[in-house]
């Protein structure tokens, strides 16, 4: 390699490198983005149940007297009632409404965790500095001293529970439990970003040599039916469950309303963006996140043009050939009045125009 | 450590890019597709465009897009020539660039007059080098 950028590891790196995933530059960190190809690893957990390594993500602790109020003044979400042993997704977004970070918030006896993407974190610890000046809020920045990885897929539970010795079935989706394992705290939630079941586990970092065995075997003797997948798998999973991307779907540039995330704002309560969002509202939105489905196989890119006839009406924030679906399907920021289902629109890929369909999303919905 | 395993396993029998083609001379038919490196660094590839039988190209000339899962690459001949053949199997199973692309992967073939630009390509052996080095 000729770049000499240091990149940060995680502390799963060695054994991504040993079940041979290719490594590639994520915001940083190196992270794999493929082990045996993202259209089977994806499929893999669509069927079965895959490790995903989603160490480089932030996770902060906040303790202190205030916390409740202070994070309830910097989220969308309203956490004036939030449950201990619940987590809660939410948008941390600038006074105008710009979207800093989508993040999930938890509650614990003793504290709360804020968990925000990995790009982000810098700006994230910044702001939450920045705000809890003159409040009883301590913030520490737990990262690199933890490991946090995703296991998704409808066999996820069956095997957690078996791996664990723990009841995690009964936990509903958006919980939290934690453990000792090995005489070191593990916080289990049931989370996830595939659209799938599953679980999402923070670890000491210590100890990942430990479990991590437990959880994948090893490269001569992998685990019958848990895998490792890397991050383009991940990408397609989150695509046909139209979860929303930091960068792609979610920025500064855009407000969670248009967004289509009005499920985690409450504009009843006062927080940072909340009057920009009103008045947002107020106004009537002028673009909104919108479900796409095109003829054909090509993959529709962030940036590209979505028409309809001569107007331009907006542009693609992210797309795939879904393996599920079998279609090539994609999300785009669109005028209002052209979000109706089944309304005909054009996407200029590589200067042609293809044809394409609104749909509703999620594209993808698990069986139930 | 894959790129060791590529390096072993490139053909010498044909002519090598810089932007990751191969070129295979067989009298005045020249075979063209994308290297086995350049096919794993794409990941899952899911769209091949290709031009029409009869199109004609010149040297360094765009003569298709190459889609995967992660992006979209344009495909260049490094010798002139007219379409004589196109990988038709590919439309349907663009995986085989994927699973075979020194053979089954192939992408279209030109007739030549000349492949005597094709002289300044690598062979097997410096290709193997070039992305060894990247």
């Amino acid at each position: 390699m000729t770049d000499t950028t240091i990149l940060q590891k995680t502390p799963l790196h060695d054994a991504h490198v040993d079940f041979g995933g290719r490594m590639v530059d994520f915001s940083g960190w190196s992270l794999p983005i493929s082990f045996a190809g993202i259209t089977e690893e994806h499929r893999h957990t669509r069927n079965a149940c895959s490790v995903f390594d989603v160490s480089h993500m932030g996770r902060l602790v906040l303790t202190g007297e205030d916390c409740e109020s202070f994070l309830n003044r910097i989220c969308t979400r309203n956490l004036m009632e939030a449950e201990v042993g619940r987590s809660y997704y939410s948008h941390i977004c600038r006074e105008d409404g710009g979207i800093l970070d989508d993040v999930i918030v938890s509650r614990f006896e003793d504290r709360w965790g804020v968990v925000c993407n990995g790009a982000n974190r810098q700006k994230i610890v910044g702001w939450l500095d920045q705000h809890r000046e003159g409040t009883d809020v301590l913030l520490r920045d737990e990262t690199t001293s933890t490991a946090m990885v995703a296991v998704q897929g409808p066999k996820t539970m069956e095997l957690a529970a078996e791996i664990t010795g723990q009841d995690l079935a009964s936990m509903k989706r958006y919980r939290h439990v934690s453990y000792e394992f090995m005489g070191m705290k593990v916080t289990v939630y049931r989370c996830g970003y595939t659209g799938e079941d599953g679980v999402e586990v923070v670890i000491p970092a210590g100890i990942v040599k430990l479990l991590l065995p437990r959880l994948l075997g090893n490269p001569k003797k992998p685990h019958p039916i848990i895998k490792p997948a890397g991050l383009g798998a991940r990408d397609t999973l989150r695509i046909e469950a139209a979860m929303p991307l930091y960068g792609h779907e979610l920025s500064e540039d855009v407000d969670p309303l248009s967004a289509g995330q009005a499920w985690c704002v409450d504009l009843n309560k006062e927080f940072l963006g909340a009057d920009a969002m009103r008045k947002k509202k107020a106004e009537g939105l002028l673009k909104q996140m919108t479900g796409l489905e095109l003829d054909g196989r090509r993959i529709a890119r962030q940036h590209q043009r979505v028409f309809v006839g001569a107007n331009d009406v907006g542009e693609i924030t992210s797309g795939t050939l879904s393996p599920t679906i079998g279609k090539s399907i994609a999300m785009a920021f669109v005028d209002v009045s052209c979000r109706e289902e089944g309304t005909f629109v054009e996407v200029e890929i590589s200067g042609k125009r293809v044809g394409a369909r609104v749909v509703k999303m999620p594209f993808y919905t698990k069986p139930k | 450590m894959a790129q060791q395993g590529d390096a072993m396993t490139i053909p010498a029998d044909r002519r090598y890019s810089e932007t990751h083609e191969w070129f295979l001379v067989e009298g005045e038919v020249v075979t063209i597709g994308l290297t086995q490196h350049a096919a794993d660094e794409l990941t899952d590839i899911t769209f091949v465009e290709l031009p029409d039988e009869g199109a004609e190209f010149g040297v360094g000339d765009a003569i298709g897009e190459i889609e995967s899962v992660k992006a979209t690459s344009e495909l260049f001949t490094a010798v002139a020539g007219t379409v004589v053949e196109v990988n038709t199997a590919l439309a349907d199973h663009p995986e085989l660039v994927n699973d075979d692309a020194y053979d089954e992967g192939w992408l279209l073939r030109l007739k030549v007059d000349s492949a005597a630009s094709l002289g300044s390509l690598m062979k097997s052996k410096e290709y193997g080098n070039f992305i060894g080095s990247q």
